[in-house]
C-alpha cells in the first residue's frame, strides 16, 4: 500500500493522483500505484527498456525515473495506444508481423516505435533500428519489430506496407 | 511480414497438403494481449497486502553454515516473518524424483553447507520489497570457508572437493555401475587402426544464462477453500505443482496453480524453484507473497545451460568417410544434478551427430562442481555437442581436402541407417537441408552430393546392422576417485564382445504404465523382451473411427532402459468418445491418450 | 531504513547537502539503479529545483549546463563533434535522461563523455563557484563534496577529435574501453591528447603515448612507439566485461585504428 507523498500527473491524458513513498520509482507506481500494469519491469537497472512510458511524448526509462519527478507531467503508456475500438497502426503491424513472441519487450518496443513516429513520420530503416536500441528481446531477433514499425509508418503515410 | 521459405517439394509425397493451418501464416493466439499490454504475466495479479520475500544468499562457493542469526533481521521494519531451512518441510529434492529417477540431493534452502554462490541459506518476508533488502542485508552468516572445484576435470580427481555428499564421486552414478554414461558401437579402436586419418580436437562452451526479459517469478497466496493460488511463469506447471507438493508436504490437490504466460524461458523457468519458496511463504504468513529474482539472481542464481567440455577423435579415409567416432564429454551440473543426467542420456543418443559411422563409442561424465546448478536451455543436451560435431567436421574436411558440405553428404545418415543407440534412423533430412544451405549460399557442391538422397541408400548392407561390438568395464563408481582409472576417455582395449546384432545385456526398463503406449517395434534393431514391452502380437492400436494413420505420423516413443521418457501423444481420435469409454479411476498416465478418449480427458480429473 | 527525498531551491544550496549517504540525483540513470537495489550507500536523495541544461558559447568554449541530457547535447549545433559520444550513450531513452554532470561521477565502465571532456581538456565548474580543470577534477572526485555547476568545453577543429567506443553490443551497450583523441598538426602530429576510459578507476591520459607521437607521421610506423607505451599510466581491472590482461592486449589495437581511421 503506497502511503506518504502525494503526486498528481497526466496518465494517458487522465490526471491521477496517488501516494507514493520517498524515492520510489515511476514503475512501481505506475503498476501498484496507478493500476497501469503494461509497462513492464526486466530489470530495474535500465538495461532492457521493457519499462520505456513517454514522458512528455519522450521516451523514458520508469523503473530509473524517481516517480515525484513527473508532478504536472503527462505519461503515456501502452494502455493508450489505441484511442478507439482500433488498434493503432503500430499494434495492427505487430500483430500481422509476428513483432512479439513472449510479448514482454512489447509494451516497451511500442512507446520507442511511436515516439519515433510522432518525430519521424518516414523513418529510414537504420532509424527504426536507432529508435529501439534500448529495447532488448530476447525472443524475435527483432526483424520482425523493425519490419512491422516500417509497416505501421507506411499505412500511417496512406502508403501500402 | 517476415518471409518463410516453404520447401514443399522435399518429401512432397510424405505429406498431407489438404491441412488448412500448417503451412498458413495466423496470428498467435495470444498476440492481441501482448500487444495492447493486456497479457496478464505472474506479476500482473493485483492481491491486497502484498508481501515480498527475499533470500538472503550465500557469498561463498563453498562453505559450512556454523551459524545464522537473523534476530537483527527479524526486528527490522516492515519484516513479517524470518524462513530458514527448518520451515521446509521436506527440505531434499531433485526435479526429476517426479518421474523416478535420481536421488534427491537438493535442499530449498541450505542448513548445513552451502554448495554454489548464490545459494539460498534464508529467506526475509515484509511489507515491501525495499524492507525486505534491508532486512536481508542484516542477516549474519557465520561460514567456514571449504576449498571449491569449479572445473568438470578438476572435480573428477581423486583428491578434489566433495561437492555433495549425495554423489561423493562428484558425478551421476549411472545404471548404478559407472561413473559415466557409456556408449557403444563396433570397434572404434580397429576403425582408428585402419584409418588414413586420425583428427582430434576438444571443444569447451561456457555456461549460457537464458535471460529472458521476465526474471522468474511467483505469488503465491491462500484461497478461501484450504487452497493455496500461484501465479507463476514456470515453463513446467505440473512440474513445479509436483515439486511444490512435495516440499511443503501437501497434497496436490490442495494448490491451485495459474500458469501458461512467461516473458520467456527458454528453459530458464523449469527448475521449479519460486513457486515452492513462494507457496511457504504464502503457508507461513497467512497472506498474498511475491517471489521474484531481480537481474541479479537471474543471472547469477539462475540456472544456466551448464558448460560442456568435448573431446571427439575421428577415423578417417582418405575419401572422406568416417569410419570411427570417439567422444569423451563432461557436462558441468553445478552444484546439485537437477535435469542434467536426463540431457547426458539424451545426448547419448543422439551421437555420433547426423551421420553414419559405422565404429562409435563415448563416454559422458555428468559432473558436480561448485558451480550455478545447470538446466535446460533450446536444444536441452544436444547442443554443445552438436556445436561440437560440426566444428569437428569441418576441421576433418580441412584434413582430408574435402569441401566440407560434401564430407557432410557423404557422411549422412539416411532413412533405414542403423544409429548407435539401436534404433533405425527415420525422417532424416541433412542431405536436404545441406542441398538447399549450399544453394541459398551460392556454395558449390558435388553432382554426387547435388544428387544424394535421405531416401536412397540408407539401411543396406552394413548400414542397417548393428557389428559386433566391443565393450569394457572401467570406470565403475567410485574407481575414479580412489586413485584406479584415470583416463576418461573410452578404453582404449575392451573386455567384452557382444556379437553382432544384439544389444548388451537388457537393463529392466520402468513398466510401461498404460497399454497405449506403443513400442514401434519395427525400429528397434535389436530383439527385445516380452517385459521391456513388446506387444505380443498386437495390431496398432486404432480409435473407434478413424483409418490407420499413414507413415509419416509421430510414433510413440520406445523407451530406452533405465529411464521412462515423457510419451509422445499417439494421433487424437477424430470423433468424440461414446460415453462410458473413460475410466476416471485408472492412474493417471501424463496426459497420454487413450485411443478412443477425448484428448482432454486425460488422467484422473475431477469437476 | 526509509530513503528520503531533499528538495533545494539551488543547486548550491543542494551541493551542501551532498554527502556521504546523500547522493544527488541528477538523470537517476545511476542513482536509481542503486536505490532499486537496495544498495546500503543511498539513505537520501538530494534534488535541485535549479537545473541548468542551457548550452551556449562563453568566452573560447562551450559551456554545456551540468543538467544538460545527452538529448540536449545531440540536439546543440555548437556540439556536433561531441555528437558521436552522446549518441552512443545508451538507447534513446537513456539519452532523454543521462546528464553530463552525471557523467562526470560514473564509475568506470561509464563515463564517455567524461572521457571526451579529459581529452578536450574541459573545465569544471563547481556549484561553489570554483573552476578545476578536469583531470584535477577527475582525480580528486572520490573525495569531492559538491556538485558540477557546469562544463565549459574549449572549441577546437571538429576534425581533430575522434572517438572510439569498444563494447559488445554495439551501439549501445557499456565500454569495455573507450578513446577520446585530439590530434593537431598537418603531416605530422603537433599535439596529442588521448584518453580512456574503463582502463582505470576514472578515465585517464595516456600521457607517455602522447609524448611518443609528438613530431610523428600519422602512419603505422609513425604511431608505432606510441602503440608500445599507450597502457603506461593506466590501471584497467578485471570486471565482468573484460580482464585487465584483455584490455592491455586490445588497448593498442583499438588506438591504432583510431589513430589511422580505420575500421
Amino acid at each position: 500500500m503506497m502511503a506518504g507523498i502525494p503526486l498528481t500527473f497526466l496518465l494517458n491524458g487522465a490526471e491521477i493522483g496517488v501516494f507514493v513513498d520517498p524515492g520510489a520509482n515511476l514503475l512501481d507506481v505506475l503498476r501498484r500505484g496507478a493500476g497501469d500494469l503494461t509497462p513492464k519491469q526486466g530489470c530495474a537497472q535500465g538495461g532492457c527498456g521493457s519499462c520505456t512510458v513517454l514522458i512528455d511524448g519522450a521516451p523514458h526509462l520508469a523503473c530509473l525515473t524517481l516517480a515525484q519527478n513527473v508532478a504536472g507531467r503527462r505519461i503515456d503508456t501502452t494502455a493508450a495506444l489505441a484511442t478507439g475500438p482500433d488498434l493503432h497502426p503500430l499494434q495492427q503491424a505487430f500483430m500481422e508481423g509476428f513483432a512479439a513472441q513472449c510479448g514482454f519487450c512489447t509494451a516497451g518496443m511500442l512507446m520507442a516505435a511511436k515516439a519515433l513516429l510522432d518525430r519521424v513520420p518516414d523513418p529510414s530503416r537504420d532509424e527504426v533500428i536507432e529508435a529501439i536500441s534500448g529495447n532488448l528481446c530476447r525472443c524475435t531477433g527483432y526483424e520482425p519489430i523493425v519490419d512491422a514499425i516500417l509497416t505501421a509508418s507506411a499505412r500511417m503515410q496512406g502508403r501500402s506496407a | 511480414m517476415t518471409s518463410v521459405e516453404f520447401r514443399k517439394d522435399i518429401f512432397a509425397d510424405e505429406r498431407d497438403d489438404t491441412l488448412k493451418e500448417i503451412g498458413k501464416p495466423t496470428i498467435r493466439q495470444d498476440i492481441l494481449g501482448h500487444v495492447t499490454g493486456r497479457t496478464r504475466y505472474f506479476d500482473d495479479h493485483l492481491f491486497d497486502g502484498l508481501l515480498h520475500m527475499r533470500a538472503v544468499r550465500s557469498p561463498h562457493h563453498h562453505a559450512r553454515i556454523r551459524r545464522i542469526d537473523t534476530d537483527a533481521a527479524g526486528r527490522m521494519p516492515g519484516v513479517r516473518r524470518v524462513v530458514t531451512a527448518r520451515d521446509v518441510p521436506v527440505n531434499l529434492n531433485t526435479l526429476l524424483s517426479l518421474i523416478n529417477f535420481g536421488r534427491d540431493d537438493e535442499p530449498l534452502c541450505a542448513h548445513d553447507k552451502v554448495r554454489y554462490l548464490g545459494e539460498t541459506v534464508a529467506w526475509i518476508i515484509a511489507d515491501t520489497e525495499r524492507q525486505a533488502r534491508d532486512a536481508v542485508a542484516a542477516v549474519r552468516v557465520e561460514y567456514e570457508l571449504l576449498p571449491h572445484v569449479l572445473d568438470v576435470e578438476e572435480a573428477l580427481k581423486p583428491g578434489a572437493p566433495v561437492v555433495n555428499e549425495v554423489y561423493p564421486n562428484n558425478t551421476f552414478d549411472y545404471h548404478d555401475k559407472y561413473d559415466h554414461q557409456k556408449l557403444r558401437f563396433g570397434d572404434v579402436n580397429a576403425g582408428f587402426a585402419r584409418a588414413d586419418h586420425i583428427v582430434e580436437a576438444e571443444y569447451q562452451m561456457s555456461p549460457i544464462e537464458q535471460a529472458p526479459i521476465e526474471t522468474c517469478g511467483a505469488i503465491a497466496a491462500p484461497e478461501q477453500n484450504g487452497r493455496f493460488v500461484c501465479h507463476t511463469n514456470t515453463q513446467a506447471l505440473f512440474f513445479s505443482l509436483g515439486t511444490t507438493a512435495k516440499l511443503l508436504n501437501i497434497a496436490s490437490s490442495r494448490l491451485h496453480f495459474i500458469g501458461g504466460t512467461a516473458g520467456g524461458g527458454f528453459g530458464g523457468k523449469v527448475d521449479s524453484i519460486v513457486e515452492p519458496t513462494a507457496v511457504l511463504g504464502a503457508m507461513l504468513t497467512g497472506k498474498p507473497v511475491k517471489f521474484a529474482w531481480d537481474r541479479y539472481e537471474e543471472m547469477q542464481v539462475g540456472a544456466p545451460r551448464g558448460g560442456e567440455r568435448w573431446r571427439i577423435k575421428d577415423g578417417v579415409m582418405r575419401d572422406g568417410r568416417i569410419v570411427a567416432r570417439q567422444f569423451t564429454g563432461f557436462f558441468d551440473s553445478g552444484a546439485y544434478m537437477r535435469l542434467s543426467p536426463y540431457a547426458i542420456i539424451k545426448g547419448t543418443g543422439h551421437l555420433p551427430g547426423p551421420y553414419s559411422i559405422p565404429n562409435v563409442s563415448s563416454n559422458v561424465y555428468c559432473v558436480v562442481t561448485n558451480r550455478t546448478p545447470a538446466t535446460a536451455m533450446r536444444g536441452f543436451g544436444i547442443t554443445a555437442v552438436d556445436f561440437s560435431i560440426e566444428c569437428h567436421m569441418d576441421r576433418v574436411a580441412e584434413v582430408v581436402g574435402m569441401n566440407p558440405i560434401d564430407l557432410r553428404i557423404l557422411n549422412a545418415y539416411r532413412d533405414g541407417d542403423m544409429k548407435a543407440h539401436r534404433r533405425r534412423a527415420k525422417n532424416t533430412a541433412l542431405i536436404e537441408c545441406c542441398q538447399v544451405a549450399a544453394g541459398k549460399a551460392d556454395w558449390a557442391i558435388s553432382p554426387d552430393s547435388a544428387a544424394a538422397s535421405s531416401l536412397r541408400g540408407g539401411g543396406v548392407g552394413e548400414r542397417g546392422e548393428i557389428p559386433e561390438t566391443v565393450t569394457d568395464d572401467e570406470g565403475r563408481v567410485g574407481e575414479r576417485r580412489a586413485g584406479r582409472t584415470a583416463d576418461t576417455a573410452p578404453a582404449t582395449r575392451g573386455t567384452g564382445r557382444i556379437a553382432a546384432g544384439q544389444a548388451s545385456a537388457a537393463v529392466g526398463a520402468v513398466p510401461v504404465q498404460n497399454p497405449d503406449m506403443e513400442i514401434e517395434v519395427e525400429r528397434i534393431g535389436h530383439r527385445i523382451a516380452a517385459a521391456q514391452g513388446a506387444p505380443a502380437a498386437a495390431p496398432r492400436a486404432t480409435a473407434p473411427g478413424t483409418a490407420t494413420p499413414p507413415r509419416a505420423d509421430t510414433p510413440a516413443y520406445a523407451p530406452p532402459p533405465a529411464y521412462a521418457p515423457p510419451p509422445a501423444a499417439p494421433p487424437a481420435s477424430a470423433a468424440p468418445p461414446p460415453p462410458g469409454s473413460y475410466q476416471p479411476d485408472q492412474p493417471f498416465s501424463r496426459g497420454v491418450n487413450r485411443p478412443g478418449t477425448s484428448r482432454f480427458l486425460s488422467g484422473t480429473r475431477r469437476r | 531504513m526509509n530513503l528520503t527525498v531533499e528538495t533545494f531551491p539551488t543547486l548550491r544550496d543542494a551541493a551542501g547537502a551532498v554527502g556521504d549517504k546523500a547522493r544527488y540525483l541528477g538523470g537517476g540513470t545511476l542513482l536509481m539503479r542503486a536505490v532499486n537495489y537496495g544498495d546500503k550507500a543511498v539513505e537520501r536523495i538530494v534534488i535541485s529545483r535549479e537545473v541548468d541544461r542551457s548550452v551556449r558559447s562563453e568566452g573560447q568554449g562551450v559551456r554545456i549546463g551540468a543538467g544538460a541530457t545527452m538529448a540536449d547535447v545531440l540536439a546543440a549545433g555548437d556540439l556536433t563533434m561531441l555528437h558521436p559520444v552522446a549518441r552512443m550513450v545508451g538507447g534513446p531513452a537513456v539519452r532523454n535522461m543521462a546528464t553530463v554532470g552525471g557523467n562526470l561521477f560514473a564509475a568506470a565502465p561509464y563515463g564517455d563523455m567524461a572521457t571526451a571532456f579529459l581529452a578536450l581538456e574541459a573545465t569544471v565548474q563547481m556549484a561553489d563557484g570554483q573552476s578545476l580543470p578536469i583531470e584535477s577534477f577527475l582525480s580528486g572526485r572520490a573525495r569531492m563534496r559538491g556538485l558540477v555547476a557546469a562544463v565549459i568545453v574549449p572549441r577546437v577543429d571538429p576534425a581533430t577529435f575522434r572517438w572510439k567506443k569498444v563494447s559488445q553490443i554495439k551501439p549501445k551497450g557499456v565500454s569495455m574501453l573507450s578513446i577520446a583523441a585530439v590530434l593537431r598538426g598537418a603531416g605530422r602530429v603537433d599535439e596529442a591528447r588521448i584518453a580512456f576510459g574503463s582502463m582505470g578507476p576514472t578515465p585517464l591520459r595516456a600521457k607517455a603515448a602522447e609524448q611518443a607521437l609528438r613530431g610523428c607521421a600519422p602512419d603505422a610506423a609513425g604511431i608505432a612507439p606510441a602503440l608500445a607505451v599507450c597502457c603506461d599510466g593506466l590501471h584497467p581491472v578485471d570486471d565482468e566485461l573484460a580482464t585487465a590482461w584483455y584490455r592491455r592486449a586490445v588497448a593498442p589495437v583499438h588506438l591504432k585504428r583510431l589513430l589511422l581511421g580505420v575500421q
